[in-house]
């Protein structure tokens, strides 16, 4: 089997799902990545650290940002160029764009927000917002494969891989649309949906103007900030910080819920995390029975001793 | 303006979620079945907003069986002005997409609107697929719409940063949260939703691609270790020592 892996870059650089996708396609089998827009020879150099020998790199500056079209011919082009049977993307928003277009294009079976790899015949995503999972029979033929972000643990070893200059005709027909303006506004966070650890704020914090309680211990942690659905309609937080079964769902390592009763429907968002932790003044708060650790009591009192003591860990680490 | 938004059923938010047939189907019994929330909350919403504000017409399109007729109807209770039923219960996405795609190829649609998943197999797929179909521009998980001329400028909301972006009519856009508020059907408009049209089409596609072999749910946690409000501290000791991850 040989696998395409669309390696995608942000502002020159691999993201961190790039490197989830391209160590789990390497698992899968011999592999070749595609990258679009600017990048650095070295930067596209690091894939190697997976095994993979060799990327085609589309230098064309009009591309840094993505256009499902345009993308979609590109990988499809590459996919061909080397004889692919299966091609790999995250899960992400530009997997989400593009994948759908490159399966019906490229004519292949879609396999969405997978879970890890293949076994047995049938490949693992999880369904009912993280209540179930659901096994897809994984057939022979063409594949379209996204990867769920946070689901592979991209593992580097040595290696280093040749970056070769691939060329597709990009016309104006190929551009979905016209970018006006893009805001940064995870303020300098790592974005929630790639974070490995998220601390999260619910009704119980009170107001908006305590936040600083849940921003603090995520700066120690180097961790992703996040909310319930209430506080995100009440207008606490943003509507992009909501995470839960209408809002966004996440799979961090570990998920730290304050002030957070746990309701069925923000459960299904936060679910597939490794650790959650909970810390409620109420002993009988739903999210207790979710958690693999809990804190009764006061988020006003136990956040900032928590907060200290994360510093000292750091500070010792 | 000519507005399409695609539904789909899904099991209501609070379900328990459980298996037959050795876990090779979902168990309906006592589920209630509720619009796709995205494709209800926002996308119908803002479909609806927008046919109040610049005139035209909301159709609704659902691949499903006759019990899907339920959720079309509360489509055309909040509003929508016609429906169109495929009767067809999809295995996967792109029995869905194929079939959208080929009732939606000759109804010269300005936008075709989906959720940007469903709630009970969280593919996100749909709409894409839908695009390529008809060879249409794409805009995925929007989260504002407003139309300007013969252009839509839409708001994405993705990891970390919003785009705004000016795209051409026709189009496909999947919606997401902030779009729109959910509304609640009105007397007048539950009795008008009767005398509405509700055509049933036979599907051209029955092909399925990647359909789910079998169903598990996940290993239950074995209990909440609990720490005391006063040793707070201790936590981040176990999850550095014991748990490991920070």
């Amino acid at each position: 089997m040989t696998n395409l892996v669309f390696a995608e870059l942000s502002n020159g650089k691999l993201r961190k799902t790039a490197h989830e996708a391209a160590a789990f396609s390497a698992q899968l089998g011999n592999t070749i990545a595609i990258a679009i827009g600017r990048a650095n020879e070295g930067e596209l150099q690091k894939l190697g650290s997976y095994g993979i020998a060799k990327v085609l790199h589309v230098a064309n500056e009009s591309l840094n940002n993505v256009f499902s079209k345009a993308y979609t011919k590109i990988i499809t082009a590459a996919a061909k160029n080397i004889n692919a049977d299966c091609i790999i993307l995250s899960h992400n928003s530009t997997g989400k764009s593009v994948a759908p277009r490159i399966a019906i294009r490229w004519n292949a079976t879609l396999y969405p927000a997978v879970n890890g790899l293949p076994d047995n015949g049938t490949i693992r995503k999880a369904v009912f917002s993280g209540k179930a999972f659901a096994e897809l029979t994984f057939k022979d033929g063409l594949k379209v494969i996204t990867l769920n972000p946070n689901s592979y643990k991209p593992i580097a070893g040595e290696g280093s891989a040749t970056v070769e200059n691939f060329e597709v005709a990009i016309d104006a027909s190929d551009m979905d649309y016209t970018i006006l303006s893009i805001e940064d506004e995870a303020g300098g966070h790592v974005p929630l949906p790639e974070a490995e650890i998220v601390v999260s704020g619910g009704r119980g914090l009170k107001g908006p103007e305590n936040w600083n309680l849940v921003e603090d211990l995520a700066t120690a942690l180097g961790a992703a900030t996040a909310c319930s659905r209430p506080v995100a309609d009440i207008g606490w937080r943003p509507h992009h910080e909501h995470v839960g079964q209408t809002g966004i769902t996440i799979k961090p390592t570990l998920y730290i819920a304050v002030g957070i009763s746990g309701a069925i429907q923000h459960l299904a968002g936060v679910n597939q995390s490794k650790v959650i932790v909970v810390i409620n003044k109420d002993p009988e708060a739903p999210f207790f029975k979710a958690a693999d650790y809990g804190i009764v009591g006061d988020a006003f009192e136990v956040l900032p001793k928590i907060t200290e003591a994360v510093k000292k860990l750091r500070a010792e680490g | 303006m000519k507005l399409l938004v695609c539904l789909s059923r899904a099991p209501d938010t609070t379900s328990k979620i459980a298996f037959i047939d050795n876990n090779t189907k979902f168990s309906e019994n006592g589920v209630q079945f509720i619009i796709n929330p995205y494709d209800e909350w926002y996308a119908l919403v803002r479909a609806l907003e927008l046919k109040e504000t610049l005139g035209g017409t909301v159709t609704i399109v659902n691949v499903g069986k006759a019990d899907n007729e339920q959720i079309i109807r509360k489509a055309l209770a909040l509003g929508a002005d016609d429906a169109v039923r495929i009767d067809l219960d999809p295995a996967d996405a792109y029995q869905v997409a194929a079939n959208i795609a080929g009732y939606a190829k000759s109804g010269q649609f300005d936008i075709i609107l989906t959720g940007k998943e469903t709630i009970d197999y969280n593919g996100g797929i749909v709409g894409g697929m839908v695009a390529e179909l008809l060879d249409l521009p794409y805009v995925s998980l929007a989260s504002k719409l407003d139309v300007e001329g013969s252009s839509l400028k839409i708001e994405r909301e993705m990891e970390g940063v919003k785009e705004t972006v000016s795209v051409k009519m026709p189009c496909v856009i999947s919606a997401q949260k902030g779009m729109a508020e959910a509304r609640i059907p009105n007397m007048r408009g539950i009795l008008a939703s009767k005398a509405k049209p509700l055509t049933v089409l036979n599907p051209e596609f029955t092909e399925a691609k990647a359909a789910v072999s079998v169903y598990a749910l996940p290993a239950e946690k074995t209990g909440c270790k609990m720490i005391s409000a006063d040793d707070a501290a201790q936590l981040v000791s176990l999850l550095h020592n014991e748990a490991k991850v920070i």
